[in-house]
């Protein structure tokens, strides 16, 4: 939903990285997104190919590692991932959870010519 | 080439979120972000707060809306100094609108900050404003279901206060299912059936917000 403020976020990180490595041009970000943030990644994309017109980063791929739900179970103390949003623990149905994973939202990586 | 960035996407807006925290730890505000859907009764929160802790701290509000200026009229009623942000089409507040704001407000003349922010169960919960603790204000009629429909939101609050519990004679919401759901992905949270419109359950939600106050009052 707020897909534009996160790519304006992160084609700012972009950005500096570029200048900073003296980049012609960036071909691809390498996003890590959890899938608990609810970010849609072909919006991304749809923002970034706006955003980056007439810049070093015009035309780049945008990439998302999408991290699913983690959680361990403050019963039985198992760790899983949550599946189809059913939070209870798959091993004793244990539903006191602590979420270990899945909110992620950062750039791993660019590529660059 | 590939180059290592590993910076968070939100980074620019955290580093506001601090400076905003640090502005308030040094003029002693104890900030609080209310986050809800739409209709859930965030307003109606901050007046029935409001009217429970005026006799004991300085109450701020900041208004935070798509458009309009209904809710800051609203509370500005009361006789507290309001400020209202109107975001313009985002769907969320940030660190960066909450830190003109508060450049707007008598902070010295302020114990207490409440910061209602866009209706929304999805964008506010992604964005720190600095405020020292966040409240989801659910609601019966919105149904059991919401903490498994909206999980971030669900694990990010200190509080849930669940409102309009005066309808529940005439909705199909199973306040035990909802605890336990809250609870199951959000084991410290501190749960609050209120109404709003009677003011059942108030003192109880007052008593706790208060409480919690006490580190960063005493101006």
């Amino acid at each position: 939903m707020h897909e534009l403020a996160i790519t304006q976020s992160m084609f700012d990180i972009v950005l500096k990285q570029a200048e900073r490595s003296k980049a012609k041009k960036v071909t691809k970000i390498n996003l890590v997104i959890g899938e608990m943030t609810g970010v849609v990644s072909d919006c991304i994309q749809f923002y970034m190919d706006f955003l980056s017109k007439g810049t070093v980063a015009e035309g780049v791929a945008v990439s998302v590692i999408s991290v699913p739900p983690t959680a361990k179970c403050l019963t039985c103390s198992k760790a899983f991932t949550v599946k189809e949003l059913e939070w209870t623990c798959p091993h004793c149905g244990g539903a006191s959870l602590e979420i270990t994973g899945g909110k992620e939202l950062f750039v791993e990586s660019i590529e660059v010519d | 080439m590939k180059i290592k960035v590993l910076r968070d996407i939100l980074g620019a807006n955290e580093q506001i979120a601090r400076k905003n925290r640090e502005l308030l730890e040094k003029n002693k505000v104890f900030a609080v972000n209310i986050m809800a859907s739409p209709g859930a009764g965030k307003t109606s929160l901050v007046l029935q707060t409001i009217k429970a802790l005026r006799d004991k701290v300085k109450v701020g509000v900041i208004e935070g809306d798509i458009s309009s200026s209904i809710d800051a009229q609203t509370v500005g009623k009361e006789g507290v100094p309001v400020v209202q942000i109107n975001t313009g089409g985002e769907c969320h507040l940030d660190a960066n609108m909450i830190q003109n704001a508060l450049n707007n407000l008598p902070l010295k003349e302020i114990d207490l900050l409440l910061i209602e922010n866009v209706g929304n169960l999805v964008c506010p919960a992604e964005f720190n404003l600095g405020e020292h603790r966040k409240v989801l204000v659910a609601s019966v009629p919105e149904g059991d279901d919401k903490p498994h429909k909206y999980p971030l939101m669900f694990t990010t609050v200190d509080a849930v206060v669940l409102n309009k519990t005066d309808l529940l004679p005439y909705v199909k919401f199973n306040t035990d299912a909802f605890t336990k759901a809250v609870k199951g992905i959000n084991a410290k949270v501190a749960i609050f059936p209120v109404s709003c419109t009677t003011g059942n359950g108030i003192p109880a939600w007052s008593k706790w917000l208060k409480a919690q106050m006490r580190p960063a009052r005493n101006k």
